[in-house]
């Protein structure tokens, strides 16, 4: 099987999507020749044609309108924002278009067929602006699919099943590992389910959840808390919107524990909706307070971005401190 | 107002009536245009001029050349730009408000800034003005009236509509300069912007560098109009276009913008046409989008080697008096350099001020928790743990931190 990095693995699904349906279109600033400033979108330009892949203007909203009107109209666009800060601008398409789209119509129209693809998360010296992870302002908006890739292997399978989903979805791509995460992914067209998470570790003590560039982060943790003989239970959310509750319940029924982390901020970051929907469902079993592990509630920071991040200690020192509670 | 003379056969207009001419003054070999006519320039000015473009290029071409060492994280140049943004920032009062976009350092040079000041910023250390916070090139002043750098692209155009109406209001005879590329003025924010000022009669001046790409994406493919300026007209608004790379021109236009922005509270949008000679930033690598022979052709065209020899000719400046600046001025760098990377970074307690005016119950707590847990794990946060003892650096290495001298 042959070894991909995690862009040569999403480059390979929009390959895959763009040569098995001719209305799959790829755009955003920068994609066209140069095939997007991290290089997704190599060579897609050279094999589809212009007027499939292509440079915008340099306008979010206006990208992610034109994304909308597109997938209206029965195409299916793969929009590019260039990083997950600088979505903000079609905030407005997103949440009020994008997302009800079919609900208000009826299901007259929709735009189901929207993938919006954007770089997230930190670690890279990218301070306040190339850093943000912007999942939670999308998990409160009925109508929008969110899914988060750990690894080559699942930003292929889970790319394409974005862009084949009935409904419109958030990509959100691990920054911090395109080049860094290289891994065995198959030739061939796979898809992985959106809404379902993934137990990737199975454990007896303790559940510590995550998802993307975090997962990683989160190994290094249990290896450590492994070593003081705490057997953990690892579990990959992959889709923030719809999230697969049930899987964690299990998990949390089980354990009776739970460490949720996240790059972004504390405050209203989904490690607050997993945390009130296990407290409702899980209420009698949990062993102790269910802990989060996550950015400060400040800005992100450039310097100090090493003590600002939510590490492998410190969810190491979250999973002791749940285990002793 | 719209207009209403009417016609009885459809007729369209595409905009193509339009031509719109470029103020240029200076040729290349530092002479005149024929009928040209120099601006009221005396040499003190002049030099101050010619002074921050030479600085801007020294300390584009040795900062660069540390990121490439690996002593930089991250450094954008404004190569190739400099008599289009030092020019225009000569021409304005030094109180008048800078909203600029990133590459416009040249401006900040012009104005005072030192070495030291543009290297604390850089490495963000604990005398950076902005804590250390930001990534590099994200420069502010508040004394030389000049605001930080945002990173989202456009943002700083309505903002400068709304600081120059502040001005207006104010009645003390201030502008406001923004400077934007051509791509950012694809942002619904450059619209919104022209619009209001228009409509509300704001003396602001919109100052875009058109410098024919936006990282990889030419001109040709961000707009299908001649440019930026025929978008004054949608918004009744005066404009000009100019030779980017002209500062002489480049410095009356915007003496003329100022005046019409000041004494009739309009606003005025210059387009100077330019060249990004350099990468879009450390992390761009042009050669995959445009071609050597371009760049060169570009080259040609440098505005400080044309700005030089007008000042030779005129017998302001000579080749010695040249060297020995560039000289000096590369010394400078590296010395301000090595100051600045020493310096110790911001104190832990940076991370959750200025979040809001005072730091909240919860973020002290926040950062409460933080320390503790950085008293653990000294190691793994050498610069949290530095703050925490200051005499204490983790590895074992116990220099004594006497480097808090005043720049």
């Amino acid at each position: 099987m042959p070894r991909m990095n995690m862009l040569q693995a999403i480059n390979n699904a929009l390959d895959i999507a763009m040569a098995e349906d001719e209305k799959v279109l790829c755009f955003g600033e920068d994609v066209g020749v140069f095939g997007g400033v991290f290089r997704a979108t190599s060579h897609l330009q050279e094999k589809y044609g212009r007027a499939r892949c292509f440079n915008t203007p340099l306008v979010e909203q206006g990208i992610i309108g034109f994304a909308n009107g597109l997938a209206a109209q029965g195409s299916v666009p793969v929009a590019e924002i260039q990083f997950a800060d600088y979505i903000f601008p079609a905030f407005d398409q997103i949440v009020n278009e994008t997302a009800k789209f079919r609900f208000r119509s009826g299901d007259l129209f929709n735009v189901g067929g929207l993938t919006i693809r954007t770089p997230y998360g930190g670690g890279i010296s990218g301070g306040l602006y190339h850093s943000q992870s912007p999942e939670a302002y999308f998990a409160h908006t009925p109508g929008l699919k969110i899914v988060v890739p750990r690894n080559p292997y699942q930003a292929k399978g889970l790319l394409l099943s974005a862009i084949r989903d009935p409904d419109p979805v958030i990509f959100f791509e691990p920054k911090r590992l395109y080049r860094a995460a290289v891994g065995e992914v198959p030739e061939e067209d796979y898809q992985l389910p959106i809404g379902e998470a993934e137990v990737t570790k199975e454990g007896s003590d303790i559940t510590v959840l995550g998802w993307g560039a975090q997962m990683e982060v989160i190994d290094r943790a249990v290896e450590l808390a492994e070593k003081e003989g705490i057997s953990c239970e690892v579990i990959d959310l992959r889709s923030i919107l719809p999230w697969d509750e049930d899987t964690v319940v299990e998990s949390v029924l089980k354990t009776g524990r739970l460490v949720i982390t996240h790059e972004a901020p504390r405050t209203g970051g989904f490690a607050s909706e997993i945390a009130a929907t296990i407290q409702e469902r899980c209420f009698l079993y949990l062993e102790s307070p269910i802990e989060r592990v996550t950015g400060l509630d400040t800005p992100f920071p450039l310097t100090l971005e090493k003590e600002y991040l939510p590490d492998h200690l410190k969810i190491f020192e979250a999973i002791k401190a749940s285990a002793a509670f | 107002m719209t207009t209403t003379h009417d016609v009885h056969t459809p007729s369209f207009m595409t905009g193509d009536e339009f031509h719109i001419p470029t103020f240029r003054l200076l040729q290349q070999d530092g002479s005149l245009f024929e009928g040209a006519e120099a601006p009221e320039l005396d040499k003190e000015k002049a030099l101050r001029i010619y002074r921050a473009m030479l600085v801007t290029r020294v300390l584009d071409e040795r900062m660069m050349a540390a990121q490439r060492q690996g002593r930089l994280s991250f450094y954008m140049q404004c190569t190739g730009e400099e008599a289009a943004v030092i020019g225009a920032t000569a021409a304005l009062d030094d109180a008048d408000m800078i909203m600029a976009q990133y590459r416009e350092q040249g401006a900040l040079v012009y104005r005072g800034f030192s070495y030291d000041e543009f290297m604390n910023q850089l490495f963000g250390n604990e005398l950076d003005y902005g804590k250390g916070r930001q990534m590099p090139i994200h420069y502010g002043s508040r004394k030389l009236h000049y605001m930080t750098i945002s990173s989202p692209l456009a943002t700083q155009i309505p903002q400068a509509t709304g600081y120059a109406y502040g001005q207006k209001l104010a009645g003390e005879g201030h502008c406001t300069i923004t400077f934007f590329g051509e791509g950012a003025a694809s942002e619904g924010d450059f619209h919104a912007a022209l619009n209001m000022a228009s409509v509300h009669k704001v003396p602001v001046i919109f100052f875009c560098r058109n410098n024919g790409y936006a990282i990889s994406t030419p001109a040709s493919e961000q707009f299908a109009a001649d440019g930026i300026a025929p978008r004054a007209f949608g918004y009744r608004m005066h404009v000009i276009r100019v030779d980017g790379n002209d500062v002489l021109a480049v410095y009356r236009a915007t003496q003329e913008a100022r005046k019409i922005a000041v004494e009739q509270n309009q606003p005025v949008l210059i387009e100077a046409m330019t060249y990004r000679l350099a990468a879009h930033s450390s992390s761009d690598d042009p050669s995959g989008y445009r071609s050597r022979k371009e760049e060169e052709a570009w080259r040609e065209k440098d505005p400080i080697l044309r700005m030089q020899r007008w000042l030779i000719d005129g017998g302001w400046w000579s080749e010695e008096e040249e060297k020995e600046l560039q000289e000096s001025l590369r010394r400078e760098v590296l010395e301000t350099m090595k100051r600045a990377e020493k310096r110790p970074p911001p104190p832990l307690e940076s991370l959750v001020t200025d979040v809001y005016a005072d730091v909240t119950p919860a973020l002290q707590r926040q950062l409460d928790a933080l320390k503790t847990h950085i008293r653990k794990y000294p190691d793994a946060y050498p610069k949290g743990a530095r703050s925490l003892d200051p005499d204490v650096r983790p590895g074992g290495d116990h220099k004594s931190s006497d480097e808090q001298g005043g720049a």
